[in-house]
Parts: C-alpha cells; sequence; structure tokens
C-alpha cells in the first residue's frame, strides 16, 4: 500500500469490531468481540499518525510499544509486530480482550482528542490471536543460575512474575491452591469475554518454554507457609490476588439466594456451572436477580444470569426473567470496562442507578424475596475524587427480586499470611511494598498485583509482576544482598503512601 | 493426580480411601480436610481428614455415598485416580488438657471424631465416647475409636447393635452422671444441633465441626458461610470447628438443603448415563465376540 498522508489516516474510521448479534449471544457463553480479520487490522493499524513523540505508550502500564508494533502489523510484518509487542506484554492475546483502555493507551492516543483514538486493544489482540495460531515468536531462555525462585498465586501478577524470571535462566516453581492456572483469568473473568482455551494456551506455552514448575493445590499458609517456602527457595513472590469477598452489611446476606458474585462466578466459569448437569457444580439462578455494584465483576455476573436465564428459558419454556444492576452512584461513575457495561446494555441488563440496598427480605423458607432499596443522590467529591451518593429521605422501596448476587470488592484473601511473621500489611489488608521494587518488609519477598494495590487491573497486576522481577532478578544475581534489605525504607515508599 | 492406595467398603455406601497426598499428609492435623474432585468435570468437595501417615505420605479419607459425587468416588478402585486433593485445609483442633471429654460422632462423623479423641487422648484428658449410626451395618471404626478412649458407648437408631438410642440420650447420662470439661461432636448438623441443645443447659463447652455446602474451600466464594453469634464467618478458613452454643443451626441447616433439587437431578443424570455407558460397554464386548 502507498504511504498515506496524515490527513488521509485520519479520514479512515475507527473500525468496528464484529460482535455477536446481542439477541443471539444470550442463548450462548461463546465469545461475543469477534476480532478483526487482516483487512479490518490493517486498516484499524493505518490510522495510527506514528507520533515522533508518541503518548499512548505512558497510558500503558507496562508500557508495549504501541506505534512499533503497528507500523509493523500495518507493513505485513506479523513476526515483527509479535516481536515489538512480546518485548513488554508476555500475554497480549489476554490484554487486548480485559485492558481497560479507554482509559490507558487509547485515552493517551492524540488521535481520541480529535474524534476516535486508534483501537489499539483490538489491534494488541489481533496479534496476540495470530502469535497463538502461528507461534512465530520462540520464546528464548537465558542459561540456568542456580537460583531457585517461588511464585505463589498464578494470577496475571504471579505469571508474568514467572515469566520473566524463567527468561533470565531462574529455577521458577508456581504455587497455586486452586486446581487451575490463571487467578481471575479462569475463575473471574467469562468464557464470553474470555476464552478459556486462549489463557491455557498462553500459560502452558509460556510455562514450557521456560521450564516453569506448576504446582496446584497448595495453598499456601496451609499446605505450606511462607517461611517453608523461603527455607527451600531463594526468593518468593507474592501474587495472591483479592480474593476475599466484601459481603454487604445489611439484614438478610445469609439467605438463600443471596451469593457473592465470587462465588456465582466460580461456579459458572471454573466449574462449568453453565453446563450442569453435564458438570457436576449446579448453579441456581433467579427469574429476577439483582446484582449489587457496577464494576467489571458487577457486569459479568449480571450477564452470565442473563444468559443463564435465556438459556433456562430455551430449555424449559417460560420467560427468561430480569437481571437488575442496582448501583448507588449515576451512569457517568460506572467503574466498570466501556465495553463490558455497554455490551450488558446491549443484552438487556437493567440498570437502577442512585440505589443503594438497605435489607434483603426473605420468605418463611428463608429465600430472597425482595431488595429494600434508598435512592441516592450526589454530593460533594469524596477521597477517591467521585461525588458521594447521600441517601434521600424517604425514598425506600423495595425490589421484587428473588436473587441477590453481591459484587462490591475484595480484600486479599489472609489465608495465605497464617503461620508467617514480618509481613506488615495495611489496614485495609493489602501487602505494604516499596513502590519502585516491589519489596515487602520481609526480606526476600515481594509482592504485586490486587495483593498490594487492591482490586484493580489485569494490566497494573502484569506490569507489577515485571516490575518485581526486574528487582529480583538483581538480588538474585546478587546486586544486593539479604542484609540491604531495610524494612523501614519498605515502609516509607510504600504503594499507597 | 493422586492415586487411591487402599480402598475398603465399610458398609454398601460407606467407604475408606487411602490416598497418596504427600503434600497434605506432611501438615494433616486433627480437624482439617481437604477438597477433592474426581475428574474435569467433577464438582470439589469437602471430606474430613480422617487419618493420616506422614512417612507414606498417605492421607485416609471416609465418605458415605450420598450424592454424585460420592457415588463416583465410590467406584474407584485402588490404583485409580482422582485429579485434585487440596489442604489440609481448615483450623486444627486446639488441643489441650482439658480434664474429660465426651467424644460424640454420629455416621461418618465417627471418622473425623477418631484422629480428635486420639490428640486429646494423647494430651492426657480421659475420653468418653460416644458413637452411632442408623443401624448397624452403618456403625464404622468401632475398633478404632476403642483404642483412643476410655469409655466406649455404641448405639443405633434401630438398635440393631449396642444400645437403641440416638447418641444425645447416653450424652445427656454422661452429663447428669459425671464431671465433664468438654464435648466434641461430628456428624449430621441435626446430630449437632441436639448435641449443642443436650450440654447448654450443663454450660459445658461444645465444639462441632460444620460441613455446609462449599466450592473452593479457601476463603474466596462465602458459600460456606454461616452465622456464628450473629456474624457472617467462613466455615473453611475460620472453622470449620466453632463453639456449639454460638451455631445459627436453622440457618446452617436451611443453607445446605439449597441445591436439594440440582443433587437429585445430578444423580438422576449420573445413573442414567452411567446405564448407558454400561450397556455400550457390553455391546462393544459382544460384539468383540461375534467377529473375534
Ligand atoms: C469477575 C472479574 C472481572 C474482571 N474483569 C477485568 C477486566 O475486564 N479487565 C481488567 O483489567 N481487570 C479485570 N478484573 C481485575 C483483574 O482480574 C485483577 O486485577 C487481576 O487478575 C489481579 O491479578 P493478580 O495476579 O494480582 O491476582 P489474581 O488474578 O486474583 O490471582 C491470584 C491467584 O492466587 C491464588 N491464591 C490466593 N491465595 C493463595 C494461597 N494462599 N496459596 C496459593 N495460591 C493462592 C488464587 O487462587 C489466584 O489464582 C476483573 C476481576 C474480576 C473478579
Ligand atoms: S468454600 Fe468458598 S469460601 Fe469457603
Amino acid at each position: 500500500m502507498a504511504e498515506l498522508t496524515p490527513k488521509e489516516r485520519m479520514q479512515i474510521p475507527r473500525q468496528e469490531m464484529p460482535a455477536q448479534n446481542p439477541l443471539e449471544r444470550r442463548y450462548n457463553f461463546n465469545e461475543v468481540a469477534l476480532g478483526f480479520d487482516v483487512e479490518t487490522a490493517r486498516r484499524e493499524a493505518e490510522r495510527c499518525l506514528q507520533c515522533k513523540n508518541p503518548t499512548c505508550m505512558d497510558g500503558c502500564p507496562v508500557g508495549v510499544l504501541i506505534p512499533q508494533f503497528i507500523r509493523r502489523l500495518r507493513e505485513g510484518d506479523m513476526a515483527g509486530a509479535v516481536m515489538a509487542m512480546k518485548e513488554r506484554n508476555s500475554l497480549p492475546a489476554i490484554c487486548g480482550r480485559v485492558c481497560p483502555q479507554e482509559v490507558q493507551c487509547e485515552a493517551a492516543c492524540v488521535l481520541a482528542k480529535r474524534g476516535a483514538p486508534v483501537a489499539i486493544g483490538r489491534l494488541e489482540r489481533f496479534v496476540g490471536d495470530y502469535e497463538l495460531a502461528h507461534r512465530t515468536c520462540p520464546l528464548v531462555r537465558a542459561a540456568p543460575t542456580g537460583m531457585r525462585v517461588a511464585v505463589v498465586g498464578s494470577g496475571p501478577a504471579g505469571l508474568t512474575c514467572a515469566v520473566e524470571l524463567g527468561r533470565r535462566g531462574h529455577q521458577v516453581t508456581i504455587f497455586e491452591s486452586l486446581h487451575s492456572v490463571g487467578g481471575v483469568l479462569i475463575y473471574g473473568i467469562p468464557e464470553f469475554r474470555l476464552p478459556k482455551w486462549i489463557v491455557h494456551a498462553e500459560i502452558e506455552y509460556a510455562m514450557e518454554c521456560f521450564g516453569i514448575e506448576i504446582r496446584t493445590d497448595h495453598v499456601v499458609g496451609r499446605t505450606i507457609t511462607l517461611d517453608e517456602l523461603l527455607a527451600d527457595y531463594d526468593a518468593v513472590f507474592l501474587g495472591t490476588g483479592a480474593g476475599l469477598p466484601i459481603l454487604l452489611n445489611v439484614p438478610g446476606v445469609n439467605l438463600n439466594g443471596v451469593m457473592s458474585a465470587n462465588e456465582f462466578l466460580t461456579r459458572v466459569n471454573l466449574m462449568k456451572a453453565y453446563l450442569f448437569p453435564e458438570y457436576d457444580t449446579p448453579i441456581k439462578v433467579g427469574h429476577r436477580v439483582a446484582v449489587i455494584g457496577a464494576g467489571n465483576v458487577a457486569m459479568d455476573a449480571a450477564r452470565c444470569t442473563l444468559r443463564l436465564q435465556h438459556m433456562r428459558a430455551e430449555k424449559e419454556g417460560g420467560e427468561p426473567g430480569q437481571v437488575y444492576i442496582v448501583y448507588r452512584r449515576s451512569r457517568q461513575e460506572v467503574p466498570a470496562r466501556a465495553e463490558e457495561f455497554h455490551h450488558a446494555e446491549e443484552e438487556g441488563v437493567i440498570f437502577e442507578f442512585l440505589t443503594n440496598p438497605v435489607e434483603i427480605l426473605g420468605d418463611e423458607q428463608k429465600r430472597v424475596r425482595g431488595l429494600r432499596c434508598v435512592r441516592m443522590e450526589l454530593g460533594e467529591p469524596d477521597a477517591s475524587g467521585r461525588r458521594r451518593p447521600i441517601p434521600i429521605p424517604g425514598s425506600e422501596f423495595v425490589m421484587d427480586v428473588d436473587m441477590v448476587i453481591i459484587a462490591v470488592g475484595t480484600t486479599p484473601n489472609p489465608v495465605v499470611f497464617l503461620n508467617t511473621y514480618g509481613l506488615e500489611r495495611t489496614k485495609e489488608g493489602t501487602v505494604v511494598a516499596d513502590m519502585n521494587t516491589l519489596r515487602t518488609t520481609k526480606p526476600r519477598v515481594w509482592a504485586g498485583g490486587d495483593v498490594v494495590t487492591g482490586a484493580a487491573t489485569v494490566v497494573s497486576a502484569m506490569g507489577a509482576g515485571k516490575v518485581a522481577a526486574a528487582d529480583m532478578h538483581r538480588f538474585l544475581c546478587g546486586e544486593f544482598s539479604e542484609s540491604e534489605w531495610w524494612p523501614a525504607q519498605v515502609k516509607a515508599h510504600t504503594a499507597g503512601a | 493426580m493422586y492415586t487411591i492406595l487402599k480402598k475398603k467398603k465399610l458398609s454398601d455406601v460407606t467407604n475408606e480411601m487411602v490416598l497418596e497426598a504427600p503434600h497434605v499428609a506432611r501438615k494433616a492435623r486433627s480437624g482439617q480436610f481437604v477438597i477433592v474432585r474426581i475428574d474435569e468435570r467433577s464438582e470439589r468437595i469437602p471430606l474430613t481428614i480422617a487419618d493420616y501417615d506422614r512417612a507414606a505420605g498417605t492421607i485416609t479419607i471416609l465418605f458415605q455415598e450420598v450424592g454424585k459425587s460420592t457415588m463416583q468416588l465410590g467406584t474407584l478402585e485402588e490404583g485409580d485416580h482422582i485429579l485434585t486433593c487440596a489442604g489440609p485445609l481448615g483450623n486444627p483442633t486446639r488441643v489441650d488438657k482439658y480434664g474429660t471429654v465426651v467424644c460424640v460422632g454420629g455416621g461418618v462423623g465417627v471418622a473425623p471424631i477418631f484422629p480428635i479423641a486420639r490428640d486429646l487422648k494423647e494430651a492426657g484428658n480421659t475420653i468418653i465416647s460416644i458413637i452411632g449410626a442408623r443401624t448397624r451395618q452403618l456403625l464404622i471404626w468401632e475398633d478404632r475409636m476403642r483404642t483412643v478412649s476410655d469409655e466406649l458407648i455404641v448405639c443405633t437408631d434401630d438398635g440393631s447393635y449396642g444400645r437403641k438410642a440416638l447418641v444425645t440420650e447416653p450424652l445427656k447420662e454422661v452429663l447428669e452422671q459425671r464431671h465433664v470439661d468438654r464435648v466434641w461432636a461430628v456428624g449430621p448438623a441435626v446430630m449437632m444441633k441436639f448435641v449443642a441443645l443436650t450440654t447448654k443447659p450443663h454450660n459445658i463447652p461444645t465444639v462441632v465441626s460444620l460441613n455446609p455446602i462449599m466450592v473452593d474451600g479457601t476463603g474466596m466464594c462465602g458459600c460456606c458461610r454461616v452465622l456464628i453469634s450473629g456474624q457472617v464467618r467462613f466455615v473453611c478458613v475460620e472453622g470449620p470447628q466453632f463453639d456449639a452454643h454460638e451455631v445459627d443451626w436453622e440457618n446452617l441447616l436451611m443453607r445446605m438443603q439449597y441445591y436439594k433439587d440440582e443433587e437429585r437431578l445430578a444423580v438422576e443424570y449420573w445413573k442414567e448415563h452411567r446405564c448407558r455407558l454400561e450397556q455400550a460397554e457390553q455391546e462393544a464386548e459382544e460384539e468383540k465376540h461375534r467377529h473375534g
């Protein structure tokens, strides 16, 4: 293709993502966004202005070489595009699907101010999928160093850390409490957003290339303690995420039909309850379901519910039912990824904004029969900078629902900290770690991802895995020793501070 | 993959299995449990660690075939494998020298009470054990319980063996006649509830091991939550043993019923599926003979 002028490039419209029809996809768990074909990807890549001083990369927590990979993509050099991508991001097929690009790279794209930014996320996914199918970029492992590292937790933080250290020749073992690796990517994010075969394929490939050993069914804190790991390994990384569900503090939380989004999603995604009884784990889905919260977790829970309702109606007849998202702030504050919010609306999820639950009502058999709520209005901005929702007196009403899914947040699961000493945590339960190195207050232990930041994003967890791996590598190469580990200094530079 | 090294049928529906699981055996203590999963399609189910052998790297589990998963597990034989065995989970028994302790085990609950009684005995307590089952055939581990008890009372609901009584009857008598410092009880939730009601008037600290529905068993779903003194607690992480007098039994019993319909459906589906599988295998076999 002849070189286009910037003006011509800016005239190309942002390419739409082909997607499964909203009415159809309510009946299946197949992927919603179908991905670009080669022509569409090239056309979208042509929109990039190849800025001399690109700003997009600043918006990426792992600093993907965005202009480089896009240029190679449009030049038809796919192997080169993959190479440029993998330089900074080992899991592009995953990030392309789940990153909140609209507040990261795409927000920083110069075209964002003049209409529509380059669809960086969709191009990233295209490159990632190409690599999954063609494996053009062999992962090369450095000569073995003889150093042994234990990584606890196999979510994006742990996996990235393991890959980065494996690449540098260290012997890595991952300890995971569940029977499957991937963390939230496996148990939380549904199949229709992130097909599980992709997660498995990405992980298996990297583990094999870098000789990383995986020990599932190992609940650190119980099966083996952190202190025991330190006796066996030269360094330890904690990437145990924020897996402990916060439940609503309202009467009725222990009624039948109330569950955490974690339980609901684990049943559906990890245990494949949507295939019950072919798979053993059951899930009960109400006819009128309220999901509390409006983050990614709430959207996923609502959209899984909607699918299960439609699949039931298809099988057994009757009406599918309704799914409500109950959120105490307004549409503008919805924290979920824009695409998920949009997809949820398209599929028919009903949004009750400025509404807060105050009590879950039960029938004689202690099953959910309603949700008492109060309407809210927005007041002055709070610590998070968002306007604080305040209840409107006398506005209480009862929603007629028979199931309530709670998706109001999670904190780190404390099991990993059992029987271990000297690892400081904040009062929110997150691990205290130095911002620049991710060292904790316990020598030879690093931590990153949701366990340090609280629930955040896949790509920030990956970024943390990388930062920690770089510092761990320096330690393993003898650039500094355990005696140069100053817990006090770690505290002074705490991520949250 | 974890190999089944030994399997013993204790009754038509009760199975004892020794599993090769060194990572669990090295840390296991009485009162703890494992989560097992048979194959790719299986659910994760909690089973108490009834015994362990650190040197051999094995644990013993015991289960009654009550649902699809336990029925399927019951079809496995020595040499077969299961996919998941995570643990040891939950908090171990708080063993101390209390004085006289009554250990109550009902049904397959006798299995988990055994290592608890053994530990308490080793710690210097006098152990009075009361074990029971619906009927003689379902009574397990009487011999083992005898080795760790100073006194053993056996009863069956139907009187087919030992005393014809529910475990709470001899318990009540013991409490009235003797000085007792603590009671431990493991068994069906209803039994534990009645043990709690029996010991309450005597004000004797009573520990029970709860068995709610679980998914992960590691504290990330909250499916196992119960109300303890009105507070939501996760059994898999904060339990499974709790003060029996603080448990909201109605809430626990009601939550355990939640998936009853699905459990029935799963059993039906499985039986039908198995039937068809066996039929197909038989036909294939016959086919082979005809041609062979
Ligand atoms: C439903 C849902 C949807 C989401 N959607 C998005 C999205 O679209 N985009 C996005 O960017 N982010 C999303 N997020 C957030 C994102 O998934 C997380 O921020 C990210 O996965 C955190 O990675 P992590 O590695 O820190 O932890 P996790 O992914 O939570 O992994 C932690 C792992 O550690 C294991 N573990 C925990 N304790 C122990 C222990 N004691 N011993 C051994 N192993 C242990 C856990 O089993 C788990 O596998 C979503 C989260 C959820 C729940
Ligand atoms: S079983 Fe999931 S938290 Fe206890």
